[in-house]
């Protein structure tokens, strides 16, 4: 293909890989988040698990997460993606858009299959905080929440960011195979222009492309975490 | 100040049981440094930590400054630690925040505001001598820093009781000692009360006015430091002196001699050996400084019986001397018998008298 037709394609795919990895992010980081802290709070030695007991239905939501967390891990996230189609319509409908077709229908399986993927990694994370950290805070009358938020996941911040990193480049990764449902972006169209139609020229550029992307996720990602790491 | 009444803790775990606290009966009282002694696996992290219940006990009380803590909802127990400072062996220090960040957490805990905050601990920071540091992060202080930090935080909402674990056990002795004195000035300067858990007995010496012995699960001796030294049976005391000899393979009458402060200028052995023409063995000694005095311990052996010594005895106690004769009729002593829990060290004193009378 030549370069005046290939620029606006570019232009238009990267926007679009972009726009699908953004709100994926921003979306797994809201339920991610939660459910990897959720995960240690509740499991045995964690702060719930000691305040309402073992036999309390904290133990069944410990329980209940992590099946849930395996179960998402486990799909290989094509089979994922076609197997999502009608929650992705159902869950656009409550947009106003009836769909499982487009950019933004793809941030619907994207986020279902990064959630589990990050809260994973959240919940090592927040348990590599020295316990230490947390007594210290309860002995100054800090409540539940308050230990949360300032010291496990103050604490944790710089490994939840590389955390954070390695599921961008994941989604990144699952946001080529967006073609199947219609949904574009850089990977699309590799796949499309690049190896169907045998076009060496869009087929490179489009993977140095992506090459530069996560390089770029990767130093930001990197940059930030270790700015943040006072260790 | 802090009192537990028979503070039990049994640690159940699915094949094993272990009581780490057995009906402890502790009384600290306010304005005093208490130190509690014992060997590893003793209990003294678990009584420190049932205090402020960060550990549960599973029966017994806890009341610290007139309230019962162990009657408290989790709302009010929370507030009620905002009064209870605790320091901690590794310091436990927010790695995230630097000094000045770390000393407002438990201010923020408090809902204090931001310019009180400032105000606050900027104040704390001098106290403890960190102002220079307000901007340094943990990992770049040394452990004596760090710990002045724990300090300052704990102190942040105005405590009236300091609970310190093993807070120096990280230290080298140098910095061990200038915390301990940084600990003895607060608690003349604030007022506090101080429950301080160690394995170190150099550490009760110098700065306890009143110490415990802990082991498995159970205190077995306690009192101020100098009705400790007085009481012949005392383990601490004899650890604080370790004499390290029994009356053993010497003729005589063998006599343990306490004395404190102006006392230890005195000459008495020599007077006493001139005036009374009586020879003196010195079986052992030990000077030591205690709660900030000069304590001294010495064993002598005199010549001949008993009966034969009551006026050179006698002598030594006019001097305001503490006199324990080995072996003598316990109801003539002036301070008090072994206690019933200290067996080992009270049948070891009946064995002496019975080679001695
Ligand atoms: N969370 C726990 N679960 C089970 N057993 C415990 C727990 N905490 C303490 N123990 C047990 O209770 C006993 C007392 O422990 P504790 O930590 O109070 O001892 P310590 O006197 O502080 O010892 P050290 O000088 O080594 O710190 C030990 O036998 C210990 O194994
Ligand atoms: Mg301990």
């Amino acid at each position: 293909m030549p370069w005046d037709e290939l620029r606006p394609l570019l232009w238009t795919a990267t926007q679009e890989t972009f726009s699908m990895v953004g709100w994926t992010m921003l979306f797994t980081v809201a339920v991610g988040l939660p459910i990897g802290v959720l995960l240690v709070l509740t499991d045995k030695g964690g702060l719930l698990n000691a305040r309402f007991g073992a036999a309390s239905p904290v133990t069944a939501l410990n329980r209940v997460l992590g099946l849930v967390v395996n179960v998402g891990r486990s799909f290989p996230f094509l089979i994922l993606l076609v197997a999502l189609i009608p929650f992705t319509r159902w869950v656009m409908g409550l947009f106003g858009q009836a769909t499982a077709i487009g950019t933004d229908a793809m941030v619907v399986p994207l986020t279902v299959a990064a959630i589990p993927f990050f809260a994973r990694l959240v919940e090592t994370s927040v348990r590599e905080v020295d316990r230490g950290l947390v007594e210290a805070a309860q002995a100054m009358g800090a409540s539940v929440p308050t230990v949360v938020r300032k010291v496990l996941v103050r604490e944790a911040l710089p490994s939840l960011v590389a955390g954070l990193t390695t599921t961008t480049i994941a989604v990144i990764g699952y946001s080529a195979m967006a073609g199947v449902i219609g949904a574009g972006g850089l990977g699309d169209l590799a796949i499309r222009y690049g190896y169907k139609n045998f076009d060496d020229r869009t087929m490179t550029v489009t993977v140095v492309l992506l090459i530069v992307i996560v390089q770029a996720v990767q130093f930001t990602g990197g940059f930030v975490s270790r700015r943040l790491n006072h260790r | 100040m802090i009192r537990t009444t028979a503070l039990t803790k049994v640690f159940r775990s699915r094949d094993r049981e272990v009581t780490a606290l057995d009906h402890v009966d502790l009384h600290v009282a306010e304005g005093e440094i208490f130190g509690v002694l014992g060997r590893s696996g003793a209990g003294k992290s678990t009584l420190i930590r049932t205090v402020n219940l960060l550990e549960r006990p599973t029966s017994g009380t806890v009341e610290v400054a007139g309230r019962e803590l162990t009657a408290l909802s989790a709302g009010r127990l929370r507030a009620e630690r905002r009064r209870i400072g605790m320091i901690f062996q590794h310091f436990n220090l927010l790695s995230s925040r630097d000094v000045a960040g770390n000393v407002a957490v438990p201010l923020e805990i408090a809902g204090v505001g931001r310019a009180e905050r400032t105000r606050k601990v900027g104040e704390l920071l001098d106290l403890v001598g960190l102002s220079a540091h307000a901007k340094a992060y943990p990992a770049q202080l040394s452990g004596g820093q760090k710990q002045r930090v724990g300090i300052a935080r704990a102190l942040a909402n105005d405590p009236r009781v300091l609970l310190c674990d093993e807070a120096t056990s990280a230290l080298d002795p140098e910095t061990t000692r200038s915390i301990l004195d940084l600990l003895r000035d607060l608690r003349s300067s604030l007022g506090l009360t101080i429950l301080l858990i160690t394995h170190e007995m150099d550490v009760v010496k110098t700065v306890c006015d009143s110490a415990a012995l802990m082991e498995a699960g159970r205190v077995v001796e306690s009192g101020s430091l100098t009705d400790l030294l007085t009481r012949p049976d005392s383990r601490l005391a004899r650890d604080m002196f370790p004499l390290g000899l029994s009356a053993d393979g010497t003729g005589g009458t063998v006599v343990d001699i306490t004395f404190r402060g102006a006392e230890t200028a005195q000459p008495f052995v020599s007077t006493l050996a001139r005036t009374y023409n009586v020879d003196v063995n010195i079986l052992g000694a030990a000077v030591e400084t205690v709660a900030g005095r000069q304590v001294g311990r010495m064993r002598i052996a005199l010549d001949g019986t008993f009966e034969q010594n009551v006026v050179p005895i006698g002598y030594l106690r006019e001097q305001g001397l503490q006199v324990d004769v080995l072996g003598q009729d316990t109801a003539a002593r002036p301070f008090p018998g072994p206690t019933a829990s200290d067996s080992d060290s009270a049948s070891a004193v009946s064995a002496t008298a019975g080679k001695d009378a």
